[in-house]
């Protein structure tokens, strides 16, 4: 009975919990809930993927009425994937946000933080788990309101977060409102809202000029969301500004829905026979990939704020995504995807680390770094170990994403962009080592010596440092999942 | 104990080593008797391997896939024993070295230093035993980022600098050439796995195989070939057992020994020799031969001049896989033995010296080798095995290149490997004869009358103030000579051990 | 262009107005509350065009009679209801936001607000 409807409790136990929240005053007690809620959809999430490894596509009628009228949530192998990520690193940096929060918030907004961290989970794996255009949007909504109030939260420590989440409000809602232009346009032409009806309609009328307005409308309003350059400048401050637990999540899970949603769209929606996508993706996401990759790795290397400087990192990791599934191929889909998974990983562990940094310190700048390497050996251990999984050393979970870029790149016979790939990678060296020297080589400055961080903070912390080891070593899962809905993607196209 | 689980138990040795180190830290001498026992039992392992190996068995193991098709595996292949048995050999003897050079300087950090040794060593043997160039790709990257904390030791500015320069050079080769050329290699033939003959013949466009040649060759940074061989000298900074271990034992033999293998297992020696896409390589080579020794003669710092010598050395092993013939092939393979037991022991009386006197300028060295007469004996017969003089078992390899040479039709190579043995007594053999011959700095008749003070208190009858480094830095050096001796007399053995892997 | 291009599509030539205004107004407007003045009329064409669609030639409201009938597309102000009452959601909270960036800065002109925090930065350094 229950698995059943697993699709939809996916989304409704995160939505219904999140007003219990609002009454439960007790920071603990909200805490408590938003957990225990986190790790139900976990465990939906893992049931999801293994029923779509094993069976085919799940198709679920929202109140039992029938698809294509109805509403239909339909999970297959990519979007199960999506739903363990955003659930998984969900359930890790909860026990985290618990001692980060209580430092960084008042304590009577406690609760209420929790509450728009529900909301925002409900958004970002209704987005996922959805099968319908408009449905997508209203999700998209509630997880980009939700993230806005979020920033917001971090005024406590740095008035700037009020700016950053105005900002980000004003350019995620220009961005939302294109992408539901567009889907209107479809709509328009097409007389469905469903996905899957959706490729079948638009295939016969594929060259109407109303269609190719709505893909530039969707592709233009999710780049935005995804901070595709050059719409990424929300990010950076958006990132640096929000509460250290807000951005481990957001930088590990919002725009990946967003990267999601653009390639359903791309690849089931419109299909690999639609000549304009092909067009794009060559001469429009593939050039703005590679400026992300090397205009923000670039950027990155001259920040003092490291949350900064991850925050351009994480663009130009979005950069590598897109320039993935831009080559249309199976391999360089399931590059994007696999990239999706690893990045989440590595970046919620970088991004933990200097949230502990900042709790102890109180900022995380290169200077506060100094002579962190013999006062936090732990957590500094932690950074190396993520640093060196963004740079892509084997045995690392990012060896095993630039692997597939490069192998998707010399398979499509761009070697070019294969060397573009390395070279923006030796990028990162640079960045990070410079956090790695100031850590280690550098003495610090004078004045209170600070303890290691809580093991609150560094258990989730090494939680995902061992996973991005481990799927490192082993990336038969991973691998596995990503190349069988790169197939489905790249098969719905005929 | 099966074969498969001895092979495994190379990396698990060192590995657990490493562990016991970081737990045994707060007390040196369990620590350092957990470092030599670990050495000790990873060479009895491996002994038992060569016995294994001699017999005719080809010990191999999975150890992990870690992406479909691409596996983490080890395999007994005649280069890799001859690799193994090198390293782990060596380990224990530059173990021995290090307790004596680390105590004699009270140097800082030393259990990071033992622990990253054995980590270092561990991707060593994972190089050694490589099945496939997946494997050997991710402990070589394991072995750059081993090595760093150790060239950084000191920790000073000089120290932070050197180490970009040999982590950027070596991680952008690695990452921006040598990865391609793996990807690229497994593209096109679907398979990573060492085979005799090489992959490559029928599935690659013959044109671009000078290409994917260069892509290898100086994406291999460890082999220091031209232009990607300044971190070499500029790993220097590290304390002497570092450089012994980086230019002998792992680092550089890490870099040719792949160069080899990417040669005879990936390419093919007659898949190379047919396309011709190695002769860019030979003259390449020979310009990195005779560009480093001149640069080697002009260095007065003495880990500089050797530093250089070792670029120099490598080439003869890049220079014996390019010429693609089985003579130029075993001359190269040689050439790693005979090379990384004469450096060693040029590097561990360099390490003895400065222990002893501080000094590290070849000027300042005048007349120690009267009052340091086994370092500078050492130094010799080192010396002399590089030069590739007999009995030195370097003349071995000299001899079988040279042939190699002739074999491939590159007279011009006899003449290079000939001028370079010129270059190598020009810049090796000052440094024994002013230790022995000339008088003592300060003293009359000097040649330098004004002594030049580098870290050492300059003062007439300086000499008489110094004795022999203390012993474990000078037995080391003394064990890696006599090695040197008896290599020229078991080179047979080595011949017996190496020929297999030329034939088809 | 005819007639019938510009009078009978008089309802989009309205929609493209009042997106392209509202656009222009978030751009090049500084003052905070401005800005939002500007997303509302974009959002606001945005409803229009949906609502457009909706019509049927010659059809009437959707309610159900028992008799036969052309009715009007009900679905595309179901789902403008949605997208308003997102609308509402974002311009409460954008206006909470600029109430606390009053309350924090002084002022709700981005250059003044901009200024204010290059002297913070000053400070701080």
């Amino acid at each position: 009975m229950i698995s059943h409807h697993l699709p939809i409790l996916q989304v409704i136990v995160p939505l219904l919990a999140a007003p219990l929240s609002v009454f439960l005053r007790r920071a603990a007690l909200a805490w408590y809930l938003t957990f225990l809620v986190s790790i139900a959809t976990f465990l939906v999430s893992i049931a999801l993927l293994e029923r779509v490894m094993t069976g085919g596509v799940i198709s679920y009628a929202l109140g039992d009425w029938a698809a294509p009228y109805g509403i239909e949530y339909r999970v297959d192998a990519v979007n199960a994937f999506v739903l363990l990520i955003i659930s998984g690193i969900s359930t890790v940096v909860l026990p985290y946000a618990r001692t980060s929060v209580a430092s960084e918030i008042d304590a009577g907004s406690q609760s209420l933080f929790y509450t728009c961290y529900l909301l925002c989970l409900t958004g970002l794996l209704g987005m996922v788990v959805t099968g319908d255009a408009f449905n997508a949007f209203v999700f998209l909504e509630i997880s980009s309101l939700s993230t806005y109030v979020l920033v917001a939260m971090g005024a406590k420590r740095d008035r700037r977060a009020l700016t950053a989440a105005y900002s980000y409000l004003v350019m995620g809602t220009i961005g939302a409102t294109f992408f539901v232009i567009g889907v209107g346009l479809l709509y328009m032409m097409t007389g469905t809202l469903n996905m899957a009806d959706l490729a079948s309609r638009i295939q016969p009328i594929e060259s109407n000029r109303t269609v190719l307005v709505a893909f530039a409308f969707i592709v233009t309003g999710l780049g935005l969301k995804l901070a595709l350059f050059p719409l990424h400048l929300w990010l950076p401050n958006a990132y640096a500004f929000a509460p250290s637990a807000v951005t481990v999540f957001l930088a590990a899970t919002a725009t990946k829905a967003a990267v999601y949603l653009l390639i359903r769209f791309l690849f089931t929606i419109f299909g690999t026979g639609y000549d304009i996508l092909g067009l794009t993706l060559a001469y429009l996401l593939m050039p703005l990939a590679i400026l992300a990759m090397f205009a923000a790795s670039t950027v990155a290397i001259f920040q003092v704020d490291i949350k900064r400087m991850l925050a351009y990192s994480s663009i130009a990791q979005i950069g590598y995504m897109i320039l993935g599934f831009s080559f249309a191929t199976v391999t360089g889909l399931a590059a994007s995807l696999i990239h999706l998974f690893n990045h989440a990983l590595m970046k919620g562990a970088l991004f933990m680390v200097l949230g502990a940094v900042a709790l102890r310190k109180g900022t995380a700048s290169i200077d506060s770094m100094r002579g962190l390497g013999r006062q936090m050996p732990w957590t500094m251990a932690a950074f190396v170990a993520g640093g060196l999984s963004l740079i892509g050393v084997p045995l690392t979970v990012g060896f095993v994403s630039k692997w597939y870029l490069v192998a998707a790149s010399l398979e499509s016979g761009m070697w070019p962009i294969a060397v573009l790939i390395v070279a923006s990678s030796l990028l990162a060296v640079v960045y990070v080592w410079r956090v790695v020297e100031a850590a280690y080589l550098s003495d610090a400055p004078d004045g209170r010596r600070v303890e290691e961080a809580p093991p609150s903070l560094l258990v989730p912390t090494y939680l995902l440092v061992a996973a991005n080891v481990y799927f490192g070593i082993d990336a038969g899962l991973t691998t596995r999942v990503a190349t069988r809905a790169a197939g489905i993607l790249m098969g719905a196209g005929e | 104990m099966s074969d498969a689980t001895t092979l495994a138990l190379t990396i698990v040795i060192p590995l657990i080593g490493a562990v016991l180190i970081g737990l045994t830290g707060r007390s040196p001498n369990l620590r350092e008797g957990v470092t030599l026992g670990t050495a000790s039992l990873l060479f009895l392992d491996v002994l038992w391997l060569f016995g294994q190996f001699q017999e005719g068995a080809e010990p191999a193991v999975v150890l992990r896939e870690v992406m479909p098709g691409l596996a983490l595996a080890l395999r007994i292949e005649p280069l890799g024993m001859m690799f193994g048995l090198i390293a782990s050999g060596l380990w224990i003897v530059n173990s021995l070295y290090s307790i004596g050079y680390m105590r004699g300087n009270r140097e800082g950090h030393q259990t990071r230093y033992y622990m990253c040794f054995a980590i270092a060593i561990l991707s060593a043997m994972g190089i050694a035993f490589a099945a496939n160039m997946f494997t050997l790709f991710i402990f070589y990257e394991m072995l750059t980022v081993s090595t760093y904390p150790l060239v950084i030791h000191k920790e000073t500015e000089e120290a932070r600098r050197s180490g970009r320069t040999y982590l950027g050079l070596l991680l952008g080769t690695s990452i921006g050439l040598q990865m391609v050329a793996i990807i690229w290699t497994w593209i096109a033939t679907g398979t990573l796995d060492f085979t005799k003959g090489g992959i490559l013949a029928g599935r690659i466009d013959e044109v671009v195989v000078p290409a994917l040649l260069g892509l290898y060759m100086f994406g291999i940074g460890k082999a220091a070939l031209m232009p990607f061989h300044r971190w070499l000298p500029a790993a220097m900074v590290a304390p002497t057992p570092v450089s012994a271990l980086l230019h002998a034992v792992a680092v550089v033999k890490a870099g040719v020994f792949t160069v080899m293998k990417v040669v005879v297992y990936i390419f093919g020696i007659d898949f190379l020799a047919a396309t011709g896409a190695s002769r860019w390589l030979v003259w390449v080579a020979a310009f990195t031969l005779l560009a480093a020794s001149i640069i080697a003669m002009t260095k007065d710092n003495l880990k500089a001049r050797l530093a250089y010598s070792t670029v120099s050395q490598l080439s003869y092993v890049i220079l014996g896989a390019a010429l693609a013939t089985s003579l130029g092939v075993i001359g190269g393979s040689m050439q790693i033995a005979m090379h990384a037991m004469g450096k060693i022991t040029l590097f561990f009386c360099a390490g003895a010296i400065y222990t002893a006197t501080h000094k590290t300028e070849i000027s300042d060295m005048d007349g120690l080798g009267r009052v340091m007469p086994f370092t500078y004996g050492a130094f010799l017969i080192g010396a002399l095995s590089v030069i590739g003089l007999p009995p030195m078992g370097g003349s071995w390899s000299k001899w079988y290149l040279m042939l190699g040479a002739a074999d491939a039709g590159q007279l011009v190579m006899i003449g290079v490997l000939m001028v370079s043995s010129l270059l190598n007594v020009a810049y090796l053999l000052p440094v024994v004869g002013r230790g022995f011959l000339a008088p003592a700095a300060g003293s009359p008749g000097a040649r330098d009358p004004v002594p030049r003070a580098v870290g050492a208190a300059a003062a007439p009858g300086l000499v008489t103030g110094i004795r022999e480094a203390p012993a474990l830095c000078v037995v080391p050096p003394l064990i890696t000579a006599a090695g040197c001796v008896a290599l020229f007399f078991y080179a047979d053995s080595l011949y017996r051990l190496l020929e297999p892997i030329t034939r088809p | 262009m005819g007639f019938d291009d510009v009078l009978g599509l008089f309802n989009y030539w309205a929609i493209i107005f009042l997106m392209m205004t509202g656009f222009y107004v978030v751009v090049s407007r500084g003052n905070l509350v401005k800005k939002i003045v500007g997303l509302n009329i974009f959002q606001t064409s945005v409803f229009l065009l949906y609502i457009c669609i909706g019509t049927v030639a010659g059809g009437t409201a959707p309610i159900l009679t028992g008799q036969p009938e052309v009715y009007s597309n009900p679905l595309p102000h179901v789902l403008i209801l949605t997208a308003i009452v997102v609308g509402i959601a974002t311009t409460a909270l954008g206006l909470a936001l600029v109430v606390r960036i009053n309350y924090a800065y002084g002022s709700i002109e981005e250059d003044q607000i901009q200024k204010a925090d290059e002297a913070a930065e000053f400070e701080e350094d």
